[in-house]
């Protein structure tokens, strides 16, 4: 009878901790390539960061399709931890997800495979959380884009390395597209599908 | 080679529905319970035996809940209205998870059924907690059943259909 044992615990105040993680990402996606921190407040289960933990707690719920890598999806106190804190369902087919929880850029299937959204609902496309190693130091970038006065700097060690060349299939779809929301511990960057990185240096 | 089975041993589920029973049984004395009167309880138990760490899996929180009826009791099922519930989880340091769910927006009632639950499935505090705690109140639940019952009975009126002597 101990089969959710090990459950790390969710929100200890539920509204709050909510509200401050929803703006906090509001924030990373109205001003793209910008480090904002999220105040952590909850339990994290393994092979999950705390950021990505509370944004979870803060973004799902049983209307949100959940797509994992397989590094998570083989975890069982990953999708344990999920199905009694946010309810959401976790799908095998990408292209219904709303969002998808990325644990390792190595695993980060083709973008093309998520759902894009349509021309009518743009805003019916996947949302990729993706963990990376870190957000304040790195391979420096330089993105362009709504929400950035000239030009942004990030510096970032993210894998896969060629994450930007992805995104910039985004280009051609708009209004369609991907978001991204990039997590390193308690810190958050987000590239929403309107960012260009525009150049790069190591 | 031959296998030994203890005297003691007791298939696992039997003994899985037992506990079920027993978790049951104390849900429904706890839920009807004043919240007041099992943090009281508790109290006095805590002073008895140290209660184990614990924390809360899911703070409480408040929601509601579809009540269903059926027309005379066995016809199609139609939605009679909604019901405010609250509900909570705690877990205990040694593993065990209880759950409390209670009609009303009492959320500190809602986790103290959970903490109770948890408690009446671990092997060290189960007896404690059934003996000091849920017996009582179980004793408290019927005595105002009782008491309601016997209020009620006390207002029964038999009428009497009389029937005129001729024909």
């Amino acid at each position: 009878m101990t089969t959710i044992a090990e459950l790390p615990p969710g929100f200890a105040d539920k509204v709050l901790s909510a509200q401050s993680t929803f703006r906090s990402v509001m924030d990373a996606m109205a001003r793209p390539g910008s480090v904002q921190r999220i105040v952590p407040g909850a339990g994290t289960p393994d092979r999950m960061m705390r950021g990505t933990a509370a944004i979870a707690l803060t973004l799902f719920d049983h209307d949100t399709p959940l797509w994992l890598d397989a590094r998570m999806a083989e975890s069982s106190d990953v999708l344990k931890w999920l199905k009694f804190h946010t309810g959401a369902p976790v799908v095998q087919d990408t292209s219904i997800a709303s969002f998808a929880l990325i644990s390792d850029g190595a695993l980060l299937p083709a973008l093309d495979r998520f759902a894009l959204g349509t021309s009518e609902y743009p805003d019916r496309s996947t949302t990729v959380i993706l963990q990376v190693e870190r957000l304040d130091a790195g391979r420096s970038f330089e993105l362009r884009g709504p929400g950035i006065d000239g030009a942004a700097r990030l510096q970032a060690s993210i894998k896969p390395f060629d994450l930007f060349e992805r995104l910039a299939f985004n280009e051609p779809l708009f209004p369609r597209g991907i978001d991204v929301v990039l997590v390193a511990d308690d810190a958050v960057v987000a590239i929403p599908r309107t960012t260009r990185i525009v150049s790069k240096e190591s | 080679m031959r296998q030994v089975l203890s005297k003691g041993s007791v298939n696992p589920v039997t003994q899985h529905n037992t506990q079920q029973a027993q978790r049951k049984a104390a849900m429904a004395v706890l839920a009807h319970a004043e919240a007041g009167e099992i943090a009281a309880r508790l109290r006095d138990l805590a002073l008895d035996v140290a209660l184990p760490p614990h924390q809360d899996l899911r703070a409480p929180e408040n929601g509601l809940v579809m009540l269903r009826g059926r027309a005379g009791g066995d016809g199609a099922p139609f939605n009679l209205g909604e019901a405010t519930v609250s509900r909570a989880a705690v877990r205990l340091a040694s593993g065990e998870v209880g759950f409390g769910y209670t009609l009303g927006r009492d959320g500190e009632k809602a986790r103290l059924i959970a903490l109770c639950d948890a408690l009446v499935q671990s092997r060290d505090f189960g007896g404690a907690v059934e003996r000091d705690v849920i017996a009582p109140l179980r004793e408290q639940l019927m005595v105002r059943r009782k008491q309601a019952a016997a209020e009620t009975a006390a207002t029964k009126v038999d009428f009497y259909t009389m029937v005129r002597g001729e024909g």
